[in-house]
């Protein structure tokens, strides 16, 4: 199989992951319920991984590092312990259902919440932030990179426009996290949710939120947390406010082996090597005839996902036929982004989406351009 | 049982407190162990920083100067 589909979740992991958590599993006691030498194991290796993340992240502070199983948790936790009915939201029409659901839930309730556009090519209209500006206006809750294209949005600008008018600025790096550079205190980041099985290499049920100094998020689970046990309500203190329950710290550990595989290759490298092969594809298909590729290729600055269809034919049939004829693994249908698909009139026919991993190689690029091609002559005929 | 002796004990809020705390005085070279907080400082389940008495001064340095977060020091015998 030539697997495709890392913007679902990146496989295969690195060397070293499945060992450090298959160690872990050997190792760990729980974190933080107890103090012998298995739990102490666990806690130690967890901390390190929240102070690697916040170097990672430009986190203030590693204790404001929270871990969660994905950035579903961290989103659905930032979201909903900052905001109340009354308030009124920014976001964007290319966030994911991640984002997108916890915002509708609280609409439903009584907060305010607007889109910044995106239009037929799926560019965001940033002029248009300004505009939806009101004086109850609470945050800006923005995508890194859109998961159905791999455009960037431009969060210079959208920070700047949070900065100017004292909104809460949460980013949904789900996309990012891990290739390319965030840094909460330079770019304005009051929250950053992330998860650990896309970019940043690790297992999946791993993710977390980074929150800056003085963002006050009331905690969504309340529960054990091996600390002021007869306390009635959730302690008050980072990380713990928003870490009830047994953390997954064999999973952890293998995002810790993860980071370290990042930072021995350079983050850099790893995402000028995925990009690179993006790009290379996109050069073979964009201009077959019949071939509809989405998002803008203008910039150098991009995800690495490469998005199309072929003529009208629907794109969970054309994603079937790669996997099954070619041995392409890809995504087809609507990638859990129901408001860029309608900016893209994609609503019925979804897309397929094409997106590459560390382990992805030329050879294998070339090949589903070909099948693309090949796809696209018989489309015609 | 062995021999109870006077300690000084750091407690913490939380276990990323208590292991930013072993990693500091692993770094600094400061003694002591974690152990799980006695009774007499503790009604919760947690862990504290078990030290020598005469380390005290060095230990309440380290905490202001790595701005860690310690609930409370204590001499106590345990």
């Amino acid at each position: 199989m030539i697997y495709l589909d890392n913007a679902a979740t990146t496989r295969p992991k690195p060397p070293g992951v499945a060992e450090a958590v298959a160690e872990a599993m050997a190792s760990c006691g729980n974190s933080g319920r107890g103090v012998h030498e298995d739990a102490l194991f666990a806690a130690r290796m967890v901390y390190g991984v929240r102070q690697r993340l916040a170097e990672w992240f430009g986190c203030p502070r590693a204790d404001h590092v929270a871990f969660t199983p994905n950035s579903t948790a961290a989103l659905n936790i930032a979201i909903g312990g900052l905001l109340r009915p009354g308030d009124h939201v920014i976001s964007t029409d290319w966030e994911h259902n991640s984002v997108l659901r916890p915002l509708y839930r609280l609409r439903d309730r009584g907060m305010d919440l607007d889109f910044l556009s995106a239009d037929r090519r799926g560019r965001l209209d940033y002029g248009g932030l300004e505009e939806l500006l009101r004086p109850n206006t609470r945050a800006v809750v923005c995508t890194h990179a859109s998961n159905l294209t791999g455009d960037m949005a431009d969060i210079a600008r959208v920070g700047a426009f949070a900065r100017a008018h004292g909104l809460l600025f949460i980013l949904d790096a789900s996309q990012t996290a891990g290739s390319f550079p965030i840094d909460m205190v330079s770019q304005g980041l009051d929250v950053v949710c992330f998860t650990g099985h896309k970019s940043l290499l690790g297992p999946q049920g791993t993710g977390g939120l980074c929150v800056g100094e003085g963002v006050d998020i009331r905690p969504c689970l309340v529960g054990g947390t091996g600390v002021q046990s007869f306390l009635e309500t959730q302690p008050e203190e980072w990380p713990t406010r928003l870490e009830a329950g047994t953390l997954n710290s064999h999973g952890l550990a293998g995002l810790g082996a993860a980071l370290g595989y990042l930072e021995q290759m350079g983050r850099d490298a790893v995402r000028a090597h995925e990009c690179g092969l993006a790009r290379r594809f996109y050069e073979a298909v964009c201009n077959l005839p019949g071939v509809t590729v989405y998002g803008d290729f203008t910039g150098e600055e991009r995800a690495p996902i490469v998005t199309l269809n072929i003529g009208d034919l629907d794109s969970s049939e054309v994603s079937d036929e790669l996997a099954e004829r070619f041995g392409i693994a890809t995504r087809p249908g609507a990638h859990c982004a129901p408001r860029l698909h309608r900016a893209l009139g994609t609503e019925a026919q979804g897309a397929v989406r094409f997106s590459w991993g560390w382990a992805n190689t030329e050879e294998e690029t070339d090949a589903a351009a070909e099948a693309v091609q090949l796809l696209a002559a018989e489309a015609r005929l | 049982m062995r021999e109870r002796i006077e300690r000084c004990v750091v407690t913490f809020r939380t276990t990323a407190g208590a292991m930013a705390m072993e990693r500091a005085c692993r770094e600094a070279g400061l003694p002591g162990r974690l152990i799980p907080a006695p009774r007499a400082i503790t009604a919760g389940c947690g862990m504290c920083w078990a030290a020598p008495p005469e380390a005290r001064e060095a230990l309440e340095e380290l905490v202001i100067k790595k701005y860690l977060d310690v609930d409370g020091f204590y001499a106590i015998i345990i």
